[in-house]
């Protein structure tokens, strides 16, 4: 059966021309998140649970309040409580990596949006269908270029994390008051020092909340990518599903539900010291 | 005889008043070494229509409307030509709207001239490329805003040092230069605090040392004082204006006062719809208005302090063939900078018919009773106007 108008007919063929002349390329941007993310992992797996939890523990004690200590402990005490530890972590290290990567994709698109008023129009239909496109379709083009494992789930975890922070980047940028770019001008400031000395700074609690949006979806969307074979607790919940096992179903979805409420409240913790910075 | 544009300074309470030499306001200074900002025809109109409506107004003539009507352009200054000598506090008077913000962001480059030149210090600002542009900011030409500008999330001290960091000064120099500058304003005890922590006017003290600490030859000030209550609104004012005189710098001060501009401009222009319609000292604005809008201002403003015996005063002969039975030697004296306020309490002391100017030894006028009270409803009598 053949619909009456079907974009994948000659997209598809595209996505094969591609995938064929191009192969290396995508090969070794494979072979190059794989390795990240493996390091990554690598590194939160290095120490042993108890003195991982201690660590985080100590760090949002001293920086963030004995609040988000707590939280941190309870939190990741749970990971390994319900036996999910090295998934728990694989599960961050994927997040983090989409993480770092959409924001250095978002932020300077964001910043050119905010400064160029024709590129944010011509952006904002990109990321509307960015944003609503169900994430399972970007996984078969990811998964044809990349194969089945972490990297597709990645790359649709990047595109997935960049709407949310280029439109907060762009917002944060236009909010710098009128009159602090007019005194970077007026004092002879370089336009790199006007960037990171006045619009940055005033523009840093809205990236901060983009920050947060970027990193909850990321994981919504790792978790989903378990489907094409990224680890992780995504993989734990396909597996339950797949089993109709409801014990493993439900401790992965509890062991998700710890990690992003602690990422969540964490960068809100974050946050709010940014706008306290702000307003001085 | 002496004219009201040229006289010597006179130490006022105000710090010394730098008067200028009469004549010499409109076009080429006398000595152009002493001007530090020269306006030459400067325009700026804006709109996508700019140069086109720009050469119609050069070949035609037409005026501000017409340009809005045939170009859809607006005019935001036109025809602006004046010059600031070194030292001189020059005031730019102007209701909202009247480009006088336009005028002097066009004194730094902030705004491109449609048309004409500035020159500062010598140098065409059009002839200057984006970091020439960049170290004249940074180095000669400072400027102060009504928003004031502070970052919040920088201590006073950082704020007023923000200057030389960006020019790249190492940290404790500029530190330095910035607690020295917060100090000349009275704010060396809240090196420490945020912005938020400080009042308005307190704020705006910060701006002032902010533009100081580079040590600039010129600062541009625009609207400084006019979001702050009354009160702290005239001690700045003073402030401001002996810290100037005291340190030598010249500025360039953009109110929409015209008590203000008197208060503290060695010279003042007054502005209309993007056009300078007179450039004068206060005494000269206050005596002799261009028009009628420039006398409406004029009307509110006190004379006391402002008008002095030389302005008051009546030629010595026609005092004479007035009252022949008195002999003007053998009054009271006073010198021709004397103000009003003066020569009333002399008035009241002296139960004489009137007072002798006397400028180094030679009586050169009276003032009576009669002229006194004429001068200071400030109507334009023939009999003071030729004095």
């Amino acid at each position: 059966m053949t619909a009456p108008f079907s974009p994948g007919s000659w997209l598809a063929p595209l996505v094969g021309w591609l995938n064929t002349n191009f192969h290396p390329f995508f090969e070794s941007v494979s072979v190059t998140v794989d390795a990240v993310v493996e390091g990554v992992r690598a590194a939160l797996l290095l120490p042993p649970a108890p003195i991982f939890v201690a660590l985080v523990a100590g760090a949002a004690g001293f920086f963030l309040g004995w609040r988000l200590a707590l939280l941190a402990v309870a939190a990741l005490g749970f990971c390994g409580l319900v036996d999910l530890w090295e998934e728990s972590m694989e599960t961050l290290a994927l997040v983090t990596v989409s993480v770092a990567v959409a924001v250095a994709i978002a932020v300077p698109f964001g910043i050119l949006a905010a400064r160029r008023r024709r590129f944010e129009a011509a952006l904002r239909p990109v990321l509307d269908v960015m944003q609503t496109v169900p994430p399972w379709v970007y996984l078969i083009p990811a998964v044809i270029f990349f194969g089945l494992g972490q990297v597709p789930a990645i790359v649709a975890t990047i595109v997935y994390g960049i709407p949310p922070m280029l439109r907060l980047t762009t917002l944060g940028f236009k909010q710098v008051p009128e009159d602090l770019v007019e005194l970077g001008r007026a004092i002879g400031a370089p336009p790199r020092a006007i960037l990171l000395k006045i619009e940055f700074p005033s523009a840093l609690p809205t990236l901060l909340v983009g920050l947060n949006q970027c990193i909850l979806l990321s994981l919504a969307m790792v978790v989903l990518a378990g489907l094409v074979g990224a680890g992780g607790l995504g993989a734990e919940v396909t597996r339950g599903l797949t089993r109709m096992e409801l014990g493993l179903g439900l401790r992965a979805g509890l062991a998700i539900v710890a990690v992003a409420i602690l990422l969540d409240r964490l960068s809100r913790a974050v946050l709010r010291r940014g706008r306290a910075a702000s307003v001085g | 005889m002496i004219t009201v544009g040229a006289r010597k300074a006179e130490p006022g309470p105000n710090g010394s008043r730098h008067e200028p030499a009469g004549g010499a306001m409109l076009g080429s200074p006398s000595n152009s070494d002493d001007v530090l900002v020269d306006c030459r025809s400067l325009w700026k109109i804006f709109g996508s229509r700019a140069s086109a409506a720009m050469k119609a107004v050069q070949e035609r003539g037409l005026g501000k409307t017409e340009v809005l009507k045939e170009f859809g352009c607006v005019v935001g200054v036109a025809n602006a030509t004046f010059s600031v000598r070194r030292g001189e506090i020059f005031c730019i008077m102007g209701l909202s709207g009247s480009g006088k913000s336009t005028l002097l962001r066009m004194l730094n480059r902030l705004v491109e001239p449609t048309s004409g030149e500035v020159f500062v210090k010598g140098r065409a600002l059009s002839s200057l490329d984006a970091a020439a542009l960049r170290e004249l900011r940074a180095r000669h030409v400072a400027m102060v805003f009504q928003s004031v500008a502070l970052l919040p999330h920088r201590t006073v001290l950082e704020n007023a040092a923000f200057g030389l960091e960006v020019r790249g000064v190492a940290k404790a120099e500029r530190h330095r230069a910035a607690e020295e500058a917060l100090r000349k304003v009275g704010l060396g005890d809240w090196l420490q605090r945020y912005p938020r922590e400080l009042s308005g006017g307190m704020q705006q003290r910060v701006g002032l040392a902010r533009a100081l600490a580079v040590d600039p030859e010129i600062i541009l000030m625009d609207e400084p004082f006019s979001a702050l209550d009354p009160l702290i609104r005239r001690q700045l004012q003073d402030e401001f204006r002996q810290l100037t005189k005291d340190l030598g710098k010249s500025a360039v001060f953009i109110t929409h006062d015209l008590d203000e501009a008197i208060r503290i401009g060695d010279r003042i222009a007054i502005m209309k719809d993007g056009a300078i319609i007179q450039i004068g000292t206060p005494e000269e604005i206050v005596l002799a208005p261009a028009d009628d809008y420039v006398a409406k201002f004029v009307a509110g403003i006190s004379r006391l302090h402002l008008v002095k015996a030389h302005s008051v005063m009546v030629p010595v002969e026609r005092f004479r063939a007035e009252r022949p039975d008195v002999d003007p030697r053998r009054l009271v004296t006073t010198t021709p900078d004397a103000d009003i306020d003066r020569l009333i309490d002399l008035i009241l002391a002296d139960p004489a018919p009137g007072i002798a100017v006397v400028e180094a030894g030679r009586l050169v006028g009276v003032v009576t009773v009669r002229s006194l009270l004429l001068g200071l409803k400030g109507s334009p009598t023939p009999e003071l106007a030729p004095v």
